[in-house]
């Protein structure tokens, strides 16, 4: 640690293919001696990209193959978090609190956690998750105003819950308010604050510069600090390995990169390169890697890539989430989507303001509506 | 109550009192206020209100309470717990109350939409900013057709949103969804209010999503009806907040099985501020203080039995100095 780059020597050097049965032979064995704890979001982030349809036996099916792997943290919640089910972001196909209980019984050595926002979520939503099992609060706020925290973390410390704070779209800030807002966490009851890169924007130094900053402020408190990275610019696992080696001790990844935008750095390539990179998770790769490719990929009814609306969304730093808003916008009024995650880019717009992309999408019909009148004639 | 006009105690000389002091002095004819009240003696809403000829004190209700001539109207823009402690003492002391905090003492109170059934109310609450927004919408589509549900979207600008409202968020979005039912007349209501820290700052923008019948979803009659009601309200707002309107046409969404079968209507609002003490951006202060001065007004003129001389914008000149936003404010 201390390095702030991956220097050519440390990249490990293949001389020969390796076979999957001596992939598994070799693995770390699930549980034990870790370096560094990897939450799984696919139950949760991924939520996006499934539209919020999960199923109760699609939630078993993960937790129970995450849970075999030795993830020792899997994150189960409508996309936007508790209380997420809505007309803005989408309304769930089952009860996110049966879905958590049935992930909580699922579960063996894993711990449930759950996401909610302030403003969204409140405490009575984080009583009722902790009520039927969830163990781990993640509490998210745009990364300039973490006071609005305060009383859940409070209320989450109250509960027993262990604690982690979510500065999201923190590409939007500099590196020092960062800090400070992940300080406004910590002396509200945060055990470990996440960059979380929520538009995928964030290109390697931009996300070290970012994980220092918050190492140095909150680390000797004994605070952890994690990273969540989307994979919009193709950042996520890069970003999530600098991010260990300036000081991060968490990161978040999701089966097949299921996750909004672009997806999630994949948790089986963070388990595979963390492995090759001698940095111990407590994954075990072979199940990890069957978790990907057995039970998520069956399902999964679009795999999340990099095309030109997600790209959009890292290039103009526009949380992830409003990928498919926008896409069903897009269709609705006759516009690109890719056009829209510009404007919301420019307009500044944050996570949880998806109905500013019907704004968006009337202005930009309305624009293509005067342009056609324009080269029809008509003046 | 005398001579045909009342006196008015502001008790929080915050952001909130501020802006509503200037409305009251600029735009009533019958409410006069008298008295400033706060805890802090350093505070610059206190020096303000001096300046402006108010009688203030940092001494809170104690001092107020203990004046010879007692004010007729109390506007509480402290706290909840603040209020839900003061509201006996103003009470016995015959003082009609109004609540600008979540404290919910008195019922619920939008000004179009159930002032006239709580006009001899001792106790009356502002809801939120979000709720004042928002609620006038839900019953303008609830008096036409039922709404099993209605969400509402408030996002404010992060400087119009102070200290108080950051470390009880909560307060804004249970208060803000069980007005949307009981006042707003939703089966069931929900609320989500969104901080954006972008420079220059937002105006207040709410969305107003309502659940509703099939046949409402389509063009149609019963659409019609439900257009012009909502066009009603917007102008029945303006009334008080001129900055209120409708950013784009109302949205119908035809029904669909993830909705339980009901249609969806969205209504994108706006609210600019008026700026007569705070800026234009923070049109989520303004719209509550707007209505915590209709309120006032109404209800002080129905206890002397005149007609109310409110002065809407279109009635007043040019604007007072107006501040740079303070720090402190509240939703």
């Amino acid at each position: 640690m201390g390095d702030m780059t991956i220097r050519p020597e440390d990249v490990p050097v293949v001389d020969r293919e390796v076979t999957e049965t001596e992939v598994l032979a070799n693995a770390t064995a699930a549980g034990g001696e870790r370096d560094l704890r990897i939450t799984d979001s696919t139950l949760r982030d991924g939520s996006h990209a499934m539209s919020h349809q999960f199923t109760e036996e699609q939630v078993r099916g993960v937790v129970s193959a995450l849970d075999r792997a030795g993830v020792q943290v899997i994150e189960v919640t409508h996309g936007d978090g508790l209380g997420g089910s809505s007309f803005n972001y989408g309304f769930s196909l089952v009860d996110e609190l049966d879905l958590i209980r049935a992930a909580v019984d699922e579960a063996t050595q894993a711990k449930i956690a759950v996401l909610m926002l302030p403003g969204l979520a409140t405490v009575r939503d984080l009583k009722q998750a902790h009520a039927v099992g969830a163990s781990v609060a993640r509490i998210a706020t745009h990364c300039t105003e973490a006071d609005v925290s305060t009383q859940h973390f409070g209320e989450a410390r109250a509960l027993g819950m262990e604690t982690v704070g979510f500065l999201m779209l923190s590409h939007s800030t500099t590196p020092d308010v960062l800090a400070r807002n992940a300080r406004t966490m910590v002396d509200a009851g945060a055990e470990c604050v996440y960059v979380v890169d929520s538009a995928g924007a964030l290109i390697l130094s931009d996300a070290q510069e970012r994980i220092t900053a918050v190492v140095e402020e909150v680390g000797r408190d004994g605070a952890q600090v994690g990273f969540h990275g989307h994979q919009n610019l193709s950042m996520g696992v890069a970003n999530s390995v600098l991010a260990y080696q300036n000081g991060a001790v968490q990161v978040d990844g999701a089966l097949c990169a299921l996750g909004a935008g672009a997806g999630n750095s994949p948790t089986e390539v963070l388990a595979a390169t963390f492995e090759r990179m001698g940095i111990r998770t407590g994954i075990n790769l072979g199940e990890v890697l069957s978790a990907a490719e057995e039970v998520v990929r069956p399902f999964i009814p679009r795999l999340p890539w990099m095309d030109r609306s997600s790209i959009t969304q890292g290039y103009a730093g526009v949380y992830s989430s409003f990928l498919l808003h926008a896409e069903r916008a897009a269709e609705r009024y006759g516009v690109p989507a890719h056009e829209i995650l510009q404007k919301v880019g420019e307009y500044g717009y944050v996570g949880g303001q998806e109905d500013m992309i019907i704004d968006i999408a009337l202005e930009l019909a309305q624009e293509k509506e005067l342009g056609d009148l324009a080269g029809s004639g008509v003046r | 109550m005398s001579k045909g006009k009342a006196t008015a105690a502001i008790v929080g000389p915050g952001n909130i009192g501020t802006d509503l002091m200037f409305k009251l002095i600029r735009r009533s004819d019958i409410i006069e206020p008298r008295y400033m009240v706060g805890v802090d003696p350093t505070s610059d809403g206190l020096a303000r209100a001096k300046r402006l000829g108010l009688e203030v004190s940092a001494e809170g209700v104690d001092w107020l309470l203990a004046q010879d001539e007692l004010p007729d109207i109390v506007f509480e823009a402290t706290s909840a717990k603040a209020h839900s402690a003061n509201a006996p003492r103003y009470a016995e002391a015959g003082i009609l109350a109004v609540d600008l905090t979540p404290a919910a003492v008195g019922p619920y109170l939008c000004p179009p939409v159930n002032l006239s059934f709580n006009l001899d109310a001792p106790n009356v609450n502002m809801i939120t900013c979000g709720g004042q927004a928002t609620v006038p919408m839900v019953s303008a589509v609830s008096s036409v057709v039922p709404v099993p549900y209605a969400e509402i979207v408030a996002s404010v600008s992060s400087r119009s949103a102070g200290p108080g409202t950051r470390a009880n968020i909560d307060e804004f979005t249970e208060t803000t969804s069980n007005a949307v039912e009981v006042v707003g007349g939703a089966e069931r209501g929900k609320a989500i209010i969104i901080l954006n820290p972008v420079e220059p700052p937002l105006m207040m923008r709410n969305t107003v999503f309502c659940a509703i019948p099939p046949e409402a979803g389509e063009p149609g009659e019963l659409q019609d009806r439900l257009l012009e009601s909502i066009h009603a309200m917007e102008a029945t707002v303006q009334e008080y907040v001129p900055g209120y309107h409708l950013r784009a046409a109302p949205q119908f969404d035809p029904a669909r099985d993830a909705w339980r079968g009901q249609a969806r209507v969205f209504i994108p609002i706006e609210v600019k501020g008026r700026g007569d003490y705070l800026p234009d951006y923070a049109g989520n202060l303004d719209i509550i203080t707007a209505a915590a001065a209709r309120v006032g007004d109404l209800m002080v003129a129905h206890r002397l039995g005149v007609d109310t001389t409110w002065k809407s914008s279109a009635d007043l000149g040019d604007l007072p100095d107006t501040t740079t936003m303070p720090q402190e404010a509240g939703v």
